[in-house]
């Protein structure tokens, strides 16, 4: 098993899940099961491979340039007449659950 | 007129020569799903209003004698994944249920400017994360050919919605082979373009550097048709290719004779159903003798693509769906006291096992202690799949493999093995990886009537091929 009672909890608390404790079972199990048959990636040898964090990276790029350089075709001028409008205050909120004229409402965040 | 296998052209004709109108079908669209769907669960919502309104449109361009664009008045299906303005989208979720987007995704807007009819929004599983539509937070889909199976997904309201003939086509999206397996299961073509191709915004993120909108559809030039009208740069979408829309129809005719087609091995092992073996050396035998030559290759990481996959995929998930926390959008937990609790709360009722399952896992792999050993070792491996695929395509021009190990599987036969549901991915996740267009194109069917799908690789951005040699099959088989 690698993954304990404790990771579960852990990884819950980091994902903003609560988790019944069904689920809680269910997880350890499911995580364990899944994460033993990845461990399969560690029969390659990828010390001298790098990483792919994306495919766009492979094309409409010029490969003599660097980092975010290699996007250029994707970045235009700072401009301040011509863009898309961004979406009226009423139309941003419509969706939510709790909100008055301006603002989203929350439970309150601060004590004081 | 007749929904029954009504492809685009025969339906733009159709409306543009006044034999019929898009309004007429439009209704008798409405009419197929009111008989067949109540059994079949494709649609989430209508948007008849909607549908209705551009159908009058395209009409009145058609009394006017004006050329309809390429989709004039053809009735669409749109994966609930899509944001449609104004019109519900739940991506499948429950913690969607009520939302109502302030915008089109560009696909969409592409579609409807096409001259689509877009009649509604099609199941699926929840954000796209299943392979047998039974992720659905709303209800399962059946497959039209066998009300007992799946119709596979994610994409399965939209691959069922065609098989059905309650659309003539419908856009779904493949993030592991979302569109190309359910296509294979309910014997519909589906094409995954390649990564890029087309515009994601307005796409509901699952991960973000795997997913693909692309058409489910009857025939492989209706899917040629639907390509063209959605490809190509889109300024809200970084990741949206410079690279020049070719006419897919166009390419369709050239000749295949002379083309190099792999096969690779590794595609054929352990796992694979015995008819679905048959059936795709049968359709390789097909190619053979439409003067194609059949090349062995290798792709020797393939064994090493779902759990890469099922890495990077929860992963990107697990940052994707972040956003759904009760504030902005979507559903929020009554009763509440603290911030935390309300993010937690909502979370908990909102979302269905499976997602609550991979947002663990990618949260899990992306935590302090296991990055380096589970997500940066994925990218790493990531790359050597797409390095097969770069070696393979130095000796062929396009790779045919089956495009699921197995016909359309029981509803219920999988649900409570989340590995075993993964592996249905297994002919698939790869290409997503490395980002190479894929097409399925249904190739017989099993002793029991299930349909059985081709899967047709490519090299990045070389959609013509792939579809060039999809249609010389179909057309020979």
């Amino acid at each position: 098993m690698k993954v304990t009672e404790k990771d579960v909890a852990y990884v819950a608390e980091l994902a903003h899940l609560e988790l019944s404790e069904e689920e809680r079972a269910g997880m350890l199990r499911d995580l364990n099961s899944i994460l033993e048959y990845v461990d399969r990636l560690g029969e390659l040898d990828t010390s001298n491979v790098p990483a792919m964090a994306q495919v766009s990276d492979r094309y409409g790029v010029d490969e003599a340039k660097q980092g975010s350089e290699r996007f250029a075709y994707a970045s235009r001028e700072d401009i301040l007449e011509g863009l898309r409008k961004s979406l009226p205050h009423s139309e941003a909120l419509e969706n939510a659950p709790d909100a008055d004229e301006e603002f989203f409402r929350v439970p309150k965040v601060i004590e004081r | 007129m007749d929904v029954k296998s009504l492809t685009i052209d025969a339906a733009r004709t159709a409306v543009q020569e006044r034999k019929t109108t898009a309004l007429a079908l439009t209704e008798a669209h409405y009419a197929q799903i009111q008989k067949e769907d109540g059994q079949i669960g494709a649609f989430l919502t209508l948007s008849k209003e909607r549908a209705l309104e551009q159908a009058d449109r395209i009409d009145r361009m058609a009394a006017e004698g004006k050329t309809l664009p390429p989709l004039g008045g053809v009735p669409v299906g749109i994966k609930d994944v899509m944001s449609t303005r104004g019109l519900r989208t739940t991506a499948g979720s429950k913690i969607l249920e009520n939302y109502i987007p302030p915008y089109d995704c560009t696909a969409v807007a592409r579609m409807e400017a096409a001259g689509a009819v877009v009649l509604g929004k099609t199941n699926c599983d929840e954000f796209a994360m299943g392979s047998s539509n039974e992720n659905s937070a709303y209800h399962p889909v059946r497959n039209p050919r066998d009300l007992n199976r799946v119709p596979g997904g994610s994409s399965g309201g939209s691959a069922a919605a065609v098989a059905a003939d309650m659309a003539v086509v419908a856009l779904g999206s493949d993030t592991g082979g979302s569109i190309r397996q359910p296509a294979s299961f309910c014997g519909v073509v589906g094409l995954m373009p390649t990564y890029g191709r087309v515009s994601r915004y307005g796409l509901i993120a699952f991960a973000s550097s795997l997913d693909h909108i692309g058409p489910l559809a009857k025939t492989v030039k209706d899917a040629a048709i639907v390509l063209r009208a959605i490809a190509g740069r889109d300024p809200m979408d970084a990741t949206s290719a410079e690279v020049p829309v070719l006419d897919y129809v166009a390419e369709l005719d050239k000749p295949v004779r002379g083309m190099k087609i792999g096969v690779a091995k590794e595609y054929f092992g352990e796992g694979l159903d015995d008819e679905v073996r048959q059936a795709v050396q049968m359709a390789i035998d097909k190619l053979k003798g439409l003067g194609c030559e059949i090349v062995p290759v290798s792709l020797p990481h393939s064994p090493y693509a779902v759990p890469t996959y099922y890495l990077i995929a929860t992963a990107e998930a697990s940052a994707n769906l972040a956003r759904f926390d009760g504030v902005r959008y979507g559903h929020r937990a009554r009763g509440v006291k603290t911030l935390q609790e309300m993010y937690r709360r909502s979370r908990d009722e909102g979302f269905g096992a499976e997602v609550k399952r991979r947002i663990m896992l990618g949260t899990y792999a992306l935590s302090a202690g296991y990055y380096d050993a589970y997500y940066l070792k994925a990218q790493k491996v990531r790359t050597l799949l797409t390095r097969d695929f770069d070696e393979a395509f130095r000796k062929v021009d396009a790779i045919v493999t089956p495009t699921s190990p197995t016909p359309a599987f029981r509803l219920g036969e999988k649900s409570n093995d989340p590995l075993a549901m993964y592996l249905a991915d297994i002919y698939t996740v790869t290409a997503d990886l490395a980002g190479i267009p894929g097409i399925s194109v249904p190739c017989g069917e099993t002793l029991e009537k299930l349909p059985i799908g081709l899967q047709i690789l490519g090299k990045h951005f070389d959609e013509a091929t792939i579809l060039r040699v999809a249609h010389a099959y179909e057309q020979a088989a």
